[in-house]
């Protein structure tokens, strides 16, 4: 059942490799390193030191009491990745890219990013690395994600407004996929989630995979058993396939994937790809996409600038066809709910992406027995959404 | 029926009489579709030997900014596949001027590989150009094309090498489009200096015709260009011209066709 995607990086019909050509060698060398390297002792040795002296990995699994009591039903439990360096699970990956980067001599990284998390995450890597640094970030975002904006800059990045399209991480990516093409020879582009060409949406799964394999260890020592249920929200994917991957073979252990359902699928207005998309092709790989009958990708909608991209990564496309996980939607207004139910019965100020996932934990509880467990991929903390926040509840900051 | 495919033949003429090709491009329906249609047969009359035209899409990523406005203002105007069919079979009816799609793979894709194929033949356009699809993920369409005999064109990059070379060779038919530049499509003020080194390289795997194309934007470049390669492509030089003169297209067509004609003069030159 674990699938790793064949050699040019399908898994079923989905992913592939759809850029140009002037990237195909760039890609190719990728894998190659990557093939390479992951296999090295020196570069794995490296990859822990980092993840647990930097990172500070491994994240706490956190049983959340009060809210489980909220719930009344199954017992939740927070995989804390909030906890990581930089605040999101977002560096689990960087890290790892950063250290293939160095050595395959690269002087310079890129990256896209919504949120911010994933463009922080890139920046911090980078100097501490010493590696020139360019994020591109969509202008809209960069307005409601203001403080990750000055982090980047305080990092030594340079934060490269985007202003083409929807100006969101869709259209940041069509830049960086531009900076890459002019600048193949010495730049290194750091994707931020498990989606674009082959072989980014394996090898940012197999950095993001590390949370699932902690998480196993830590529910079986807590319960003695292996969860009921595995929650996360999916933007591209990775914290989600980075939670699901150690759990794919144990065939009792139910998976969601949480879409943003924005003001609600019916109205247009989300970033659900599998829940309200179809087939096509963008970025590099063939998924479930938001596109017209024209095959012209749509503007998305959702509070959290993290899930607002009309694609998800070609590994869940083809877990959802599969069955193995199910795919659904939390609004924007359920969302909220989330971030403040957990914000006030635990103590903890999730992101609006995980407050996704959150939202959807409480409900899935309710349903299931007491003694059964869920755990939640609590993928970053909300400091970055305070803004975002405080104007939805109408509250002075 | 085995009339010889439009593409091969202009190749073949260019070469007996020993002549470069002039390949335009613009994007289908800007600044809109009656517009369009006369620079488009505005090209043919000044001189283009071959003409690619751009499927709008919303997310160009391997262009730059010049040819993404030109793609918003056709997208502004609704203008999608099916339209730029329309627009290829409205200049069918008096020109052979060889035409290639040149576009994204989505729009296609979601099109329907099979009824894209076969709305290309009936429209009467002569090739495909998609950016986003490789040779390795190239073959449902190529199955499709050949069908119904319409030329695949694939990009080649300086970053291509021997056996990446081989491999779009082999999958290739009509000529084949060399990127002179790593980096998007846009108008530059000097080119590389090793366009026929790499052109030479690209001969050794294939006896298909070259053109060179990305940053060309000058008659001196043109026949610089057309000096190794069997053909130049001019590309966002052109429609900066349309996007400065969108207003009036009477002013547009002359601006076009004078410059252009000048293209034309340089590459017959080398
Ligand atoms: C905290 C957090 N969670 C989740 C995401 C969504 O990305 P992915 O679906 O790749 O985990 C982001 C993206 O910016 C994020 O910042």
């Amino acid at each position: 059942m674990k699938k790793t995607p064949d050699k040019l990086g399908h898994f079923g019909i989905y992913g592939g490799r759809y850029i140009s050509e002037t990237l195909m060698p760039a890609v190719m060398e990728l894998e190659e390193a990557y093939n390479r390297w992951k296999k090295d002792p020196d570069f794995k040795k490296e990859l822990a030191y980092y993840l647990s002296e930097y990172v500070g990995r491994p994240t706490p699994l956190y049983h959340a009491e009060r809210l489980t009591k909220k719930a009344g039903g199954a017992d939740i439990f927070l995989k804390r990745e909030d906890l990581c360096h930089t605040g999101a699970h977002k560096i689990n990956n960087t890290i790892g890219q950063i250290l293939l980067a160095k050595r395959m001599g690269k002087k310079r990284v890129i990256a896209e990013t919504g949120a911010g998390q994933h463009g922080v995450a890139a920046a911090t890597v980078a100097a501490m690395f010493g590696l020139e640094c360019e994020v591109y970030m969509g202008e809209d975002d960069i307005k409601r994600q203001l403080p990750n904006v000055f982090r980047m800059k305080l990092l030594g990045a340079k934060v490269t407004p985007v202003t083409s399209g929807s100006r969101t991480l869709k259209d940041a990516m069509n830049e960086a996929l531009r900076d890459w093409v002019t600048n193949v020879y010495n730049t290194f582009y750091i994707i931020g989630t498990v989606a674009g060409p082959h072989p980014y949406p394996m090898l940012v799964r197999d950095f993001q995979s590390i949370i699932g394999v902690e998480a196993r260890k830590q529910i079986k020592g807590l319960t003695g058993r292996l969860p009921d249920l595995l929650v996360a929200c999916v933007g591209g994917g990775s914290n989600a396939m980075g939670l699901f991957h150690a759990f794919l073979d144990d065939k009792k252990v139910r998976m969601t994937g949480v879409e943003a359902g924005g003001d609600g699928i019916r109205t247009g207005r989300h970033a659900a790809s599998i829940n309200g998309g179809t087939v096509g092709v963008l970025h590099g790989n063939k998924t479930y996409l938001l596109h017209d009958k024209y095959g012209q990708i749509i503007d998305t909608h959702s509070i959290s600038a993290g899930l607002d991209y009309p694609g998800v990564g070609p590994e869940h496309a083809y877990l959802h066809d599969t069955g193995r996980v199910e795919y659904t939607t939390i609004t924007d207004k359920e969302a909220l709910e989330g971030f403040q139910a957990l914000t006030l019965s635990e103590g903890i100020i999730p992101a609006l992406e995980s407050s996704h996932a959150v939202a959807h934990a409480l409900k899935a509880a309710r349903d299931m027995k007491k003694g059964s467990s869920i755990i939640v991929c609590l993928s970053g903390r909300g400091d970055k959404d305070l803004n975002t926040v405080s104007k939805a509840f109408n509250f002075e900051i | 029926m085995t009339k010889e495919k439009r593409i091969e033949a202009l190749f073949k003429r260019l070469k007996t009489e020993k002549k470069k090709a002039l390949i335009t491009f613009v994007t289908a329906g800007d600044p809109d579709l009656p517009t369009s249609k006369k620079i488009i047969q505005g090209l043919e009359k000044s001189g283009a030997d071959l003409i690619e035209l751009g499927i709008p899409f919303s997310d160009p990523m391997a262009d730059g900014p010049t040819i993404q406005a030109a793609s918003e203002r056709a997208l502004k105007k609704d203008v999608h596949l099916t339209d730029v069919l329309g627009l290829v079979k409205e200049i069918r009816k008096k020109s052979e001027v060889p035409i290639v799609l040149f576009g994204y793979y989505n729009p296609i894709f979601t099109y329907g590989l099979k009824k894209f194929a076969k709305d290309v033949r009936a429209a009467g356009a002569d090739g495909v150009l998609v950016v986003d699809l490789p040779a390795e993920e190239c073959d449902e369409l190529k199955s499709e094309l050949d069908r119904n005999a319409i030329d695949f064109i694939f990009l080649l990059t300086p970053t291509s090498d021997d056996s990446r070379i081989q491999l779009v060779a082999s999958k290739a038919s009509g000529f084949i489009y060399f990127v002179s530049v790593t980096g998007v499509t846009g108008a530059r003020k000097s080119l590389s200096t090793d366009i026929p080194k790499l052109v030479k390289r690209v001969r050794r795997f294939t006896k298909l015709p070259i053109g060179v194309g990305f940053g060309i934007s000058t008659p001196a470049q043109a026949k610089e260009v057309a000096k190794s390669a069997d053909g130049a492509v001019v590309g966002s030089a052109i429609i900066n011209i349309i996007a400065e003169n969108k207003g009036t297209s009477g002013r547009l067509l002359a601006r076009m066709g004078s410059f252009v004609a000048a293209l034309k003069r340089g590459v017959e030159g080398a």
